[in-house]
């Protein structure tokens, strides 16, 4: 190597340094910029079915004009819909299936989850591997043998069967959040629990349950999600209207002759869509903080 | 209150790693035993099986006259303090303290009672309806403290109650659990890895390494009388200084001679103990607080005097330590912060060789 000073490059010498203002300035638009492209793409679909849901069937079908433009706006849709007995079915079918499916799949997935995070036992790991695993098999790929098992105990064609079957798509996820989240709680909390002379269930139930809320409401959020918007499974084990949840329902029995009621339609989806909506709204920061325990808890 | 006596205590782990050796203890009612050691060395594991945290791999634990080597954490009639505290997040502190008992089923008054006696002991009684997260770590481990306290069992165990406290709250909590024994005089068994803390604390230290015992006794013992090369390293802050040095007759008596610039008489008591090791190559042990300056009027027997000259001044406040080192090894003395000294600057020492130790290289043993 030479001593001697290396010529300094031209361009370095004549280089504008970076301004930080600049640069938060430049990181601000790019992600306003991609925001509004994200909302605008993903708040078209609601946006429209909205529009169209306060439409009056001759509205919808005159194609003149602009059609994301409400000209005499009217809740006659809705109106019928709340009327309709038929669509009062699906909402109490919906209800009654996730109510159930959520209280199945909660008990079942913290149990698991109390017992394969905190009772070391041989096989836990494996097993809570497995868990995870049977979530990765997708539902399209079960649906076959499942409509075996549910014809042979006779709950074809019934909500007890969905209620039956759903908590296979729920109870592994949940399972899953609950391990990271009981697995976040530190070990000492177990043991002066024990020492305080508490045994397995009350550990649970007085100490892990409580401290683990937030992990719960996540689970919870899942579950219902999963449960009320479900639709292939219900596609494919339910057939008459008595039976069908809001999501066939209203894309099944909505249709008269071969005429589909749009506005109807789109009312109908849009009530659908609310309770998940209300869910997530006032639950989010819980979602979150549910999805992200293990991560970021020492 | 009660005993607990240990007796050939082992905890093997998977794949045959021993953590505790075979130890045996005897804990005295009313005694304050603190373990200590180096991490790794078996304390904790050690406080965990007598907690039933950990099962025994051999041995026996006996609290109280019953052996408890299968009896559940809760039937042993224990309370235990930890390193982080372990506060319930979701209860307040009055019921944090009230868990236990709630789950023992006493009766509500009774409860109240207890944990208000606890609050007014460690000075919580404000803090009653708060939760630990708005405490502060001193309140968070007084709290944890506390909740032992209300269940009035035979033995309190401490599992490094301090560690997660900053320097000066330490000091202060230290006092704190002290005055807590002195109180209520319930059998302790306390483990940490900071000396300082061992012997203020304790009747009685268990020094051990390596899953061992390597002494027992209480801290003035220790600090005078170490038994091994280990305790003699491990007691004392700074540490006691280790010099090769090998041991000669000099006229009626022995000298030291660590150098040919540094040889040191032993004193007269000592002769008959050490004379069987004449001419062996041994490693002299001293302390920094008996390296120090020379007093000008010196009344004590048995001071020598060598010159050397510091590399690092230490200037601590109340003292000032110089580090030099002999034939390769560091040496530390502790000087009066008033005595002018300079780095590389030659300085008079004085060696109190009443306290000097001896110690067997090949068995660590101290002579």
């Amino acid at each position: 190597m030479s001593a001697s000073a290396a010529p300094v490059p031209a361009s370095y010498t004549g280089r504008k340094l970076g301004s930080l203002r600049a640069e938060r300035r430049w990181a601000l638009w790019t992600a306003y910029a991609s925001l509004i492209v994200a909302a605008i793409t993903f708040l078209a679909p609601p946006f429209y079915m909205l529009v169209t849901s306060l439409k009056s069937s001759a509205e919808i079908s005159n194609l003149s004009g602009n059609p994301w433009i409400v000209r005499a706006p009217t809740l006659e849709n809705y109106m019928e819909l709340i009327a309709n007995p038929l669509f009062r079915g699906f909402f109490v079918n919906s209800v009654v299936i996730t109510a159930c499916v959520v209280v199945i799949s909660m008990v079942i997935s913290v149990l698991a989850a109390f017992a394969l995070a905190r009772m070391k036992f041989w096989g836990s790991q494996a097993l809570a591997t497995g868990v995870f695993l049977t979530y990765l098999v997708p539902d399209t790929l079960l649906f076959i043998p499942l409509y075996q098992i549910v014809g042979s105990l006779g709950l074809l064609n019934s909500i007890w069967g969905l209620i039956l079957i759903y908590p296979t798509l729920t109870v592994p996820f949940c399972t899953w959040i609950m391990i990271g989240y009981f697995a976040s709680i530190p070990k000492e909390l177990d043991e002066a629990a024990l020492i305080d002379g508490a045994n397995w269930m009350q550990m649970l139930t007085r100490i892990f349950i409580p401290v683990a809320l937030p992990g719960i409401i996540a689970a919870t959020i899942f579950a219902f999600t999963v449960s009320w918007a479900a639709f292939v499974y219900p596609t494919a084990f339910v057939t008459t209207p008595d039976q069908m949840p809001l999501t066939i329902g209203v894309v099944s029995q909505l249709i008269r002759g071969d005429t589909f009621a749009w506005g109807q339609i789109m009312a109908g989806a849009l009530m659908a869509a609310l309770p998940p909506v209300v869910v997530y709204a006032f639950l989010m920061d819980y979602y979150i903080a549910g999805l992200t325990a293990g991560a970021t808890k020492g | 209150m009660a005993q607990v006596h240990l007796r050939k205590i082992v905890k093997e782990y998977e794949g045959g790693v021993q953590a505790v050796k075979g130890i045996d203890l005897d804990i005295a009612d009313h005694e304050f035993v603190v373990l200590v050691g180096p991490s790794g060395c078996g304390k904790s594991t050690t406080l965990r099986m007598i907690a039933g945290l950990e099962e025994i791999s051999g041995g026996e634990i006996d609290i109280g006259g019953t052996i408890v080597n299968d009896v559940p954490p809760r039937d042993r009639d224990i309370a235990m303090v930890f390193q982080n505290y372990a506060l319930y997040p979701h209860m307040t502190v009055y019921d944090n303290m009230a868990f236990g008992l709630t789950l023992r089923k006493f009766d509500k008054a009774e409860i109240r009672r207890r944990v208000e006696n606890a609050a007014r002991i460690l000075d919580i009684g404000m803090l009653l309806d708060r939760k630990p997260k708005a405490l502060s770590g001193g309140q968070r481990q007084r709290v944890a403290m506390g909740r032992a306290i209300v269940r009035d069992p035979k033995v309190f165990l401490f599992d490094e109650p301090l560690s997660n406290l900053d320097a000066k709250l330490r000091v202060q909590m230290r006092t704190e659990i002290k005055k807590v024994h002195q109180t209520v005089r319930t059998t302790t068994v306390y483990v940490t890895h900071d000396q300082v803390e061992a012997m203020t604390l304790a009747d009685r230290v268990v020094v051990m390494n390596h899953g061992k015992i390597e002494q027992v006794g209480p801290p003035q013992e220790l600090y005078h009388h170490p038994r091994t090369r280990f305790v003699a390293g491990f007691i004392g802050s700074p540490s006691m200084n280790f010099i090769p040095a090998r041991l000669e007759e000099a006229g009626s008596g022995l000298v030291v001679r660590m150098t040919d610039r540094a040889v040191l008489p032993v004193p007269a008591a000592r002769t008959a103990r050490y004379a069987a090791h004449l001419g062996r190559d041994l490693l002299f042990g001293i302390r920094p607080e008996h390296l120090t300056e020379p007093h000008p009027n010196e009344h004590r027997p048995n001071i020598a005097h060598f010159e050397a000259a510091p590399e690092v001044v230490e200037p601590m406040g109340m003292e000032t330590l110089l580090h030099f080192w002999v034939e390769g090894h560091e040496i530390c003395a502790r000087f009066d912060p008033a005595v002018e000294v300079a780095p590389g600057k030659l300085a008079a020492m004085a060696v109190d060789m009443d306290q000097m130790h001896l110690i067997d290289p090949k068995t660590d043993l101290v002579l």
